[in-house]
């Protein structure tokens, strides 16, 4: 479970984040919504302990998050980057096995074998000769969501994992978010300000408003619009 | 089971805080910077260094990295040395001819080479070319949130980017040095003898009668000290860009700056304790 625990975050004068809590229990995903802006990549990093909050504190399974150091063990952890932050001097296929080859002692020939796998189950197999520069945006973040499940973590963060793409892709990822929910039981959390995809994918449903969350399950399209506006 | 952030602090306000503000204005923050960036920039260095080396994973990076900072600067190294050579063999003429016998001018110009000239002159040409380079792929890096991905995943960035790098440069400075060295003597020989009425014969002698170990071996301590700053300032700003672009062009300015600037600093250290009489 990821507990946050009155969390504040500013930059210079503007109040973020303002004593956030926040429990994301095991095998749940859940959805924080908002417009772009908002401090929802700030309290994802945050979740994830990639960014340290100015007060308040983040919990792993019980274990306090210390920042500026690993937040947690190999593979426990898996986050999808809104520009996908692939690798440019590898391959797609280097980008996805890195992982594994940085962090575990598997051997070569399971290594491949994983990371094929994975490329098949987000729809990119046949890809991983290519250069990330050769990809599409949505390519992109396809082999970003492959590169986090590769090590099979227990939590996946995604940030705007569909924002920006056709409805195909969309669709792949969205599909690919469900998989890892409803038949792997995974805890994931998801940031965007697209309400369909949130309310499709998510359980909980929190809108991030003024620096603080409010629960918006089965928010409709007009309240959300207007919450903003 | 989820709970929800209860404050009604308005929007935009300060949040309290139970800690002190060591910072308060930002008149004492430049003050505070310069305090605490020297302690910040050897904690780095030392945070690169010491842990697991991984030398299964780093040995392959590490080769990568020595032939784009060693072997790539070649080149531009043995311009620069034979320039280096001609230049210091007509100096030292200038300076010594008709006062002291012909040898001293092979004197002059080794000794000079192997204490002074090789060591930073090849250090300053590795810091422009490569403490930039590892400034602004590093910065790039950073925007773009690759260093955080390989935090995420558990892959410590500082050995798997830093590490490399900075062992790269402290390992090939010392060998680009001694190109240098050699270039720019045999350089300073061809003069000598071609157009400065000294004869190769007694160039030699000027050079090697009066070599010493202690002028060698200080000189190629201070390229790997060299190495190891340019190294590091590379890392180290590139590491801290914010900013986007124009972060990433400002990171790489200050790591070369810095970097010329330390190696004049340990080069005079390094004169006091090897060469102070």
């Amino acid at each position: 479970m990821i507990r946050v625990e009155e969390v504040s975050k500013r930059f210079r004068d503007k109040v973020v984040l303002d004593k956030v809590s926040l429990d994301v229990p095991d095998g749940t995903t859940m959805a924080i919504l908002g417009p772009s802006g908002i401090g929802k990549t700030v309290l994802l990093k945050i979740m994830a302990g990639l960014l340290g909050p100015d007060e308040g504190r983040v919990f792993h399974d019980g274990r306090r998050v210390h920042f500026g150091r690993f937040a947690e063990p190999t593979g426990r952890l898996g986050y999808v980057f809104q520009g996908g932050a692939l690798f440019d001097s590898l391959t797609v296929a280097e980008n996805v096995a890195l992982v594994l080859e940085e962090t575990t002692r598997l051997s070569r020939s399971e290594i491949d074998r994983r990371t094929q796998d994975v490329l098949r189950r987000v729809g990119m197999s046949g890809h991983g000769c290519l250069s990330p520069r050769a990809l599409s945006g949505g390519m992109t973040r396809l082999v970003a969501i492959a590169r986090a499940l590769v090590a099979d973590p227990h939590t996946i963060f995604y940030d705007e994992p569909t924002t920006g793409l056709d409805p195909a892709v969309r669709e792949r990822i969205c599909a690919v978010i469900r998989e890892l929910r409803e038949q792997r039981s995974r805890t994931q959390v998801v940031v965007t300000h697209d309400l369909d995809a949130a309310c499709s994918l998510a359980s909980n449903t929190y809108m991030l408003r003024a620096g603080r969350l409010v629960r918006a399950d089965n928010v409709r399209k007009e309240d959300y619009e207007q919450a903003y506006s | 089971m989820s709970s929800i952030a209860t404050t009604d602090r308005p929007f935009g306000s300060s949040p309290s805080s139970g800690t002190i503000d060591l910072m308060p204005g930002r008149a004492n923050i430049p003050r505070v910077r310069v305090l605490v960036a020297p302690i910040d920039y050897l904690a780095f260095l030392v945070r690169c260094l010491v842990g697991s080396w991984d030398l299964r994973r780093t040995w392959p990076r590490f080769i990568a990295q020595l032939s784009t900072h060693g072997v790539g600067a070649v080149p531009v190294v043995v311009i620069t040395s034979v320039f280096i050579g001609l230049t210091t063999a007509v100096q030292t003429s200038y300076q010594l001819m008709g006062v002291v016998p012909k040898y001293f001018v092979g004197m002059g110009v080794g000794r000079l080479v192997l204490i002074e000239l090789a060591p930073v002159m090849t250090g300053f040409i590795v810091a422009g070319r490569s403490a930039s380079a590892i400034a602004a792929e590093l910065g790039a890096m950073r925007v773009s949130e690759q260093i955080d991905a390989l935090e995420v995943m558990g892959v410590d960035p500082y050995r798997y980017l830093c590490l490399p790098r900075i062992l790269a440069t402290s390992i090939g400075l010392p060998v680009l040095v001694v190109v240098t060295e050699v270039v720019a003597v045999f350089t300073a020989l061809f003069i000598s003898a071609s157009m400065l009425n000294v004869p190769a014969a007694v160039f030699t002698y000027g050079v090697t009668h009066f070599f010493m170990v202690r002028d060698f071996t200080g000189g190629i301590v201070k390229a790997v000290l060299f190495g190891m700053l340019v190294g590091n300032s590379g890392c180290y700003y590139g590491f801290s860009v914010d900013g986007g672009a124009q972060g990433v062009g400002r990171a790489t300015t200050r790591a070369v700056v810095l970097s010329a600037v330390l190696i004049l600093l340990v080069d005079f250290a390094i004169a006091l304790v090897f060469f102070k009489t």
